[in-house]
């Protein structure tokens, strides 16, 4: 490339400097140092720690729970309060209550993350689209998340899992569908935003498709609060699934469900009271955990 | 200097707290201000000038924290004051005017009672008494029936209008002290003239001492008698605005001025020197001169061992300087660069033209479905660019030259007219529906910096897939030419494997341009590429551009809003008013006359950075017109000086063509116009001899 002689020395006096303030995350960060930036947040640190442990136990149920989940331990029936033989107790039908809430946490946790990650994609794709191409589409798309939100959910879990029928996928299923029409409204307003950037009429003029400047150009920049925000459904998602146990119509007995041991067991609160609330405890930590985790993340996003 | 300061700084420290720590940001400032006396304070962006003023009227922030020091105003310290002291100083004795007029402004409360709470929790006037002031304060700034204006909220006035209700707060009660930072920044060229006047003006009235806080020095000579130039929290040089203009000592000061365009300046006889390097955060402390790592005249050793203090200019009283060599140093620096080789002569035919080109906006239908008239953003545009040559587009803003620039580029579709480019009709093809050959030819470098990358990519990401879109060959070589096009817009080759949030301003803008030229483009639709730069960037910018154009052998459309770049950079200008081309013709003939009544008052407006330049302002009267007040005649005729009576209402004006390129869009005849209007102000030739 010739240059002309003239603009050559008032350009080849820049020395271009480097930023002498190293950023502290400076290039490409792995998982584990994400992770690691995870702990300058007290919120998110004693979150991974509740979920993380909650994971751990769930994942070695089959190694550390003192009993079969289903076992009776007749003699136990006498009395069910917790003893040195049941850590927690047992239940009405003498079924050791540790066991059965350790057990009770693999379906919770594979479910409700799951479901967000399907309600994530859907609704991502579906906010992504609406947001982007606007008008027609967009109006169609959004009218059609505003009749899932206009149903009362609870309704609409009992019609669609008695028609059904009652299973982990199924459920899945329901979870994805009335969590999709929320991810969607939140994606499609940062979209609205986003789709207005420099960036994205760069792409259009190297004539990028709209499948690409969605996925590539706009969803990145959208995954902060959309990251903060499948935290919490996660957290939604297990108050949901302890609900639909409650309600029977959660997963079929007899395996454990955190809901549905509560839904067994609420009758005799007033002279058994453990056999409810050790369950109700295990609920509500994992969904304290998440909510905290989520809370962590925004702190931590806003800081950036 | 018998007379005690206002304002006496000594010793100023200034940390801001962070995760890594304490970061002094101001090691130690001295600095003191007469009752009545206007001190410009001039830098580039980081140099600590915001953190004073916000240090004076201690504003800090929960991370700022003022370490060591005083700060004196008329006799007290006020870095010991405690907070009800404070308070009782700040809005009476000492106001401030920051840069974003609306951020200022409560937006639900009307301005007359924003206006009315200061002398009623400062004086503890009553309603009556206390509204007759802020009336009196209105018609003070110049607002036109200030009555009406009491009323209004922020938002249904202008941006000059605002920054003139909040001077007017600002001076409302009188202040001893009026600090102003960047208060004309973001503000249009005539607004800003303006602006400037009226404070020049209050401030003979007021007898305000002003601190006046600018990274342009053309305004500062408006406004103020003494100037101080900042450094890395450092004065390195301070004196009267005649001793730095027409003596600077500091090679950081010659800097600040070498870099500025001027309507004096084109790109042939009197080239920007950028000043090289960047500003390094002051915390990053060396011992020595801070700008030793960026200056051209630095001897290691002596400059970089010890702590270089302010010292008189000799034969120069009051001119104090910061530099051990100041004396060594020629006297005016020799300007680098003689007349640059020109670009290879233009082709007749121009490669990108418009004709009749028009883009109008349908306006928001009622909810009954009322129809209202359609907002045109460009009417009958008319306008070539010659291969190899910059065509420059000015206006202020609502003129419709960023509207043009996404027709041009597909962004926005014309709604009537042509848009050819290479021979070929592309107005009325998005972008999607144009071919990739066209893709090519055209590519755009955007205005925000922070906006045009998108941050979670790579810079190597962002250049490597417009190389693979729009390189003509498929690159075997992604990375190679990555580094290839870095090293064409001056950037280290390293720099593909950062995010933008790790690069300056000036960096991204050289990613964007990296990036627009992957393809090879034969024209480069540039939109305010360099407004939101600091003057030094902006230079090294606009000559990364000019350079890319001459030695490519691209066709560059320039939009700005800024004269003296256009000045500097363009072959042609089309100067833009509403939608319409009121003048376009070579730079050489639209800068001088015959002008369009509407480029001579934007030339006028023009900040000169010269003492001396006498101040031939035109002021413009009112704003640009709403759309639906648009004259049917000339559309600048609500706020034409050279009015010559209703056929500039009722009659659209012709267009004059005075040699095969110059034309003007006016009643008046170009004799006419040319025998009353004046050359540009001798101001420029000074800077260009200097």
């Amino acid at each position: 490339m010739s240059t002309p002689d003239a603009l050559t020395p008032s350009v080849a006096t820049e020395v271009l400097v480097p930023p002498s303030v190293a950023t502290p995350r400076a290039g490409t960060g792995g998982g584990w140092r994400r992770l690691g930036a995870l702990t300058e947040s007290a919120p998110a640190t004693v979150g991974l720690a509740i979920v993380f442990a909650w994971a751990m136990l769930a994942l070695l149920a089959p190694l550390i729970a003192p009993y079969a989940p289903n076992a009776s331990d007749i003699a136990a029936l006498a009395n069910p309060t917790p003893s040195k033989a049941h850590w927690l107790g047992t239940d009405h039908l003498g079924r050791d209550l540790l066991s059965r809430i350790l057990w009770g946490a693999r379906p919770v946790l594979v479910i409700a993350p799951v479901a967000v990650l399907g309600a994530a994609a859907l609704g991502s794709l579906l906010g992504l689209a609406a947001g982007y191409y606007g008008r027609v589409i967009g109006l169609v798309i959004t009218r059609a998340c505003d009749i899932v939100l206009s149903f009362p959910v609870i309704i609409l879990y009992m019609i669609i899992l008695a028609h059904f029928g009652s299973s982990a996928w199924n459920i899945i299923g329901v979870l994805t569908l009335t969590k999709a029409p929320i991810i969607a409204r939140i994606v499609r307003g940062m979209t609205l935003d986003l789709r207005e950037r420099e960036y994205v009429a760069a792409a259009k003029m190297r004539g990028e498709s709209g499948l690409y400047i969605m996925l590539v150009e706009i969803l990145p920049n959208a995954r902060g609060p959309l990251v903060v925000d499948m935290c919490l459904r996660t957290g939604y998602n297990v108050i949901i699934i302890g609900v639909l146990g409650f309600l029977g119509i959660g997963l079929p007995p007899p395996d454990p469900d955190w809901g549905g041991m509560v839904k067994d067991t609420y009758g005799m609160m007033m002279v058994w009271p453990h056999m409810a609330l050790f369950p109700c405890a295990a609920i509500s930590s994992l969904v304290v955990g998440f909510n905290l985790l989520a809370v962590g993340l925004r702190e931590l996003g806003l800081r950036d | 200097m018998t007379e005690p300061a206002l304002l006496d700084i000594r010793g100023l420290r200034v940390s801001y707290v962070t995760r890594a720590g304490e970061l002094p940001v101001i090691p130690g400032l001295d600095l003191s201000l007469r009752a009545g006396e206007a001190l410009g304070l001039v830098g580039e962006s980081g140099c600590g000038k915001s953190t004073v003023a916000l240090s004076i009227v201690r504003y800090l922030g929960r991370s700022g924290r003022i370490t060591g020091g005083q700060i004196l105003f008329e006799g007290r310290d006020l870095v010991t004051l405690g907070e009800d002291q404070l308070r009782a100083v700040r809005g009476r004795r000492i106001a401030m005017v920051y840069q974003d007029p609306m951020a200022s402004l409560n937006p639900v409360m009307t301005v007359g009672r924003q206006l009315m709470e200061v002398p009623i929790a400062h004086d503890g006037c009553d309603a009556a008494r206390a509204r007759e002031r802020a009336l009196a304060m209105l018609r003070e700034v110049r607002l036109a029936d200030p009555e009406a204006v009491m009323d209004r909220y922020p938002h249904q006035l202008s941006g000059g209008q605002q920054q003139r209700i909040v001077i007017a707060m600002a001076l409302i009660a009188e202040p001893a002290l009026l600090i102003m930072d960047e208060p004309t920044t973001g503000l249009d060229v005539t607004v800003e003239a303006a602006v400037l006047d009226l404070v020049a003006e209050l401030r003979r009235r007021h007898h305000s001492a002003i601190l006046y806080i600018s990274h342009n020095l053309g305004t500062v000579v408006r406004v103020c008698d003494r100037v101080g130039v900042m450094y890395r929290g450092e004065l390195v040089e301070d004196g009267t605005v005649r001793q730095i203009f027409t003596n600077p000592r500091h090679p950081y000061t010659r800097g600040l001025l070498d870099c500025l365009p001027t309507l004096g300046r084109d790109k042939r006889q009197t080239p920007l020197v950028p000043i090289a390097g960047q500003v390094e955060p002051a915390w990053a402390r060396t011992p020595g001169c801070g700008f030793a790592s960026r200056c051209a005249h630095v001897e290691i050793g002596l400059c970089t061992s010890r702590a270089v203090p302010l010292t008189p200019v000799e034969g120069d009283a009051g001119h104090r300087v910061a530099c051990v060599r100041a004396d060594a140093l020629p006297r005016s620096a020799p300007r680098r660069g003689v007349a640059a080789a020109h670009a290879a002569p233009a082709s007749s035919r121009p490669v990108i033209s418009t004709h009749r080109l028009r883009k109008w906006y349908a306006a928001p239908r009622g909810w009954l479905g009322g129809r209202r008239a359609p907002v045109s953003a460009l009417v009958d545009v008319d306008l070539q660019a010659a291969r190899r040559r910059t065509l420059a587009v000015v206006g202020e803003s609502g003129c419709g030259k960023s509207t043009l620039a996404k027709v041009l580029s597909g962004i926005e579709v014309a709604s009537a007219g042509r848009v050819t480019l290479d021979g070929v009709d592309v107005g009325a093809l998005p972008v999607d529906a144009r071919s990739r050959d066209v893709k090519r030819k055209l590519q755009m470098v955007f205005q925000n910096p922070d906006s045009t990358l998108n941050p979670s990519h790579t810079v190597g990401y962002a250049i490597g897939r417009a190389l693979r879109r729009l390189a003509d060959r498929p690159p075997s070589d992604v990375a190679g030419q990555v580094a290839r096009l870095l090293e064409v817009v001056k950037l280290r080759p390293e720099l593909a494997a950062r995010r933008p949030r790790q690069l300056s301003g000036g960096e991204k803008q050289r990613v964007a341009i990296a990036r627009a030229l992957a393809g090879d483009p034969e024209v480069i639709v540039a939109d305010e590429p360099v407004s939101a730069l600091d003057v030094s960037v902006q230079a090294a910018i606009i000559n990364l551009l000019n350079e890319i154009q001459s030695a490519r052998g691209a066709t560059l459309i320039f939009i700005s809003h800024d004269l003296a770049v256009v000045r500097y950079l363009a072959d042609h200008v089309a100067v833009m008013y509403l939608g319409t081309v009121a003048e376009f013709g070579s730079v050489e003939r639209v800068f001088a006359p015959p002008y369009h009544p509407y480029t001579e008052a934007l030339l006028s407006a023009v900040p000169v950075p010269d003492p001396d330049a006498a101040a031939t302002r035109i002021l413009l009267e009112g704003t640009v017109p709403r759309a639906s007040e648009v004259p049917r005649g000339c559309p600048f005729a609500t706020r034409c000086p050279r009015k010559v009576g209703a056929i500039c209402d009722d009659v659209p004006p012709p267009i004059q063509q005075l040699d095969v390129e110059h034309r003007i869009a006016c009643h008046i005849p170009a004799k006419e116009l040319a025998a009353r209007q004046v050359p540009l102000a001798p101001g420029s030739a000074m800077m260009g001899a200097r």
